[in-house]
């Protein structure tokens, strides 16, 4: 069973990280819509998706937030992601699997993922 | 919703709308009553005592983005389901508490599904809040609180992804546990 102590070892870690990447103060955000209608169509499991992969990639300068309903519920799990000095990208109805892929190719590499997107709302 | 671990996050979003600092959530399993509750409670801005009545009418929200609010409604049809009923207690200024119960060996009973992906989730989302999760099954209690994890990272952030991805894997862990070793909580 894992115990509260194992938290120092995850602290040190993390820390690790952290110093690494301190002087990044213009963020990129990731913004999962957390609505009832998210919720239900599946937003939990992306939003896991999404850290666990940014967990596995050690990227720990990503912001990772949500919003509530936007009146887009039949597109939902909705994902928004937001790059400094670039215009928002809102992927619909994503899934853990395309989240993963979110992560790897647009946060990381850096290539929206356009048959997945809506265009700018 | 196809859990009950994700009613249980869409009444913490309510809460956390509500502007709550601290939300408990407990979750009491208890085999010899054939029992399941569910009790949510924040600090929250509450609601006056018509507000809490219209919070179970499902067209009735506080939302601006659409005309119906189906959160409480949906638990509430979950619950009556399942032979149980939800309660809504609220006083203004003095936050809401969401009461669902079930009979746990009912046919049509949702599962109770992952709730440690719920509490991590929300830790996630919310690292400023003071969340407190209590499970009971059977007598046998698992108690998570958020308050001390963050004192123990001192200047690391709780929604770190190496913390959020222990703390879900430290509740999972523990609910097997008191669960008597059986597998089933993701």
């Amino acid at each position: 069973m894992k115990s509260i102590e194992e938290l120092e070892k995850i602290r040190e870690q993390a820390r690790e990280l952290i110093n690494l990447r301190k002087e990044n103060e213009n963020k990129t955000r990731i913004v999962v819509g957390m609505g009832t209608c998210g919720i239900s169509a599946g937003a939990r499991q992306v939003l896991l998706a999404i850290l666990d992969e940014l967990k596995k990639r050690n990227i720990s300068d990503v912001i990772v937030t949500e919003t509530g309903c936007i009146g887009m519920c039949r597109f939902e799990p909705l994902v928004d992601v937001i790059k400094p000095n670039q215009p928002k990208v809102t992927y619909v109805n994503v899934d853990a699997d395309k989240a993963r892929q979110i992560v790897a190719r647009h946060i990381v590499n850096n290539q929206v993922i356009d048959e997945w997107v809506i265009p700018n709302i | 919703m196809k859990e009950l671990s994700l009613h249980v996050m869409d009444i913490v979003e309510n809460s956390l709308n509500a502007g709550a600092t601290v939300v408990e959530i407990k979750i009491v399993e208890d085999s010899k009553k054939d029992l399941l509750a569910i009790e949510i409670r924040d600090n929250g801005m509450g609601m006056d005592e018509e507000t809490a009545k219209k919070a179970l009418d499902p067209f009735f929200t506080s939302r601006t983005t659409r005309k119906v609010g189906l959160g409480l409604p949906l638990l509430a049809q979950a619950a009556k389901t399942a032979g149980g009923d939800v309660t809504v207690h609220s006083r203004p200024g003095e936050g809401t508490v969401v009461k669902a119960w079930f009979k746990k060996s009912h046919i049509d009973l949702q599962p109770l599904g992952n709730m440690a992906g719920t509490v991590a989730s929300l830790v996630a989302l919310h690292p400023d809040v003071d969340f407190i999760y209590r499970h009971v099954i059977d007598g046998r209690l698992f108690r998570f609180h958020l308050r001390e994890i963050r004192k123990r990272l001192q200047d690391v952030p709780v929604n770190n992804p190496l913390v959020v991805d222990w703390i879900r894997k430290f509740i999972s862990d523990n609910l097997k546990e008191i669960n008597g070793g059986a597998e089933g909580w993701g």
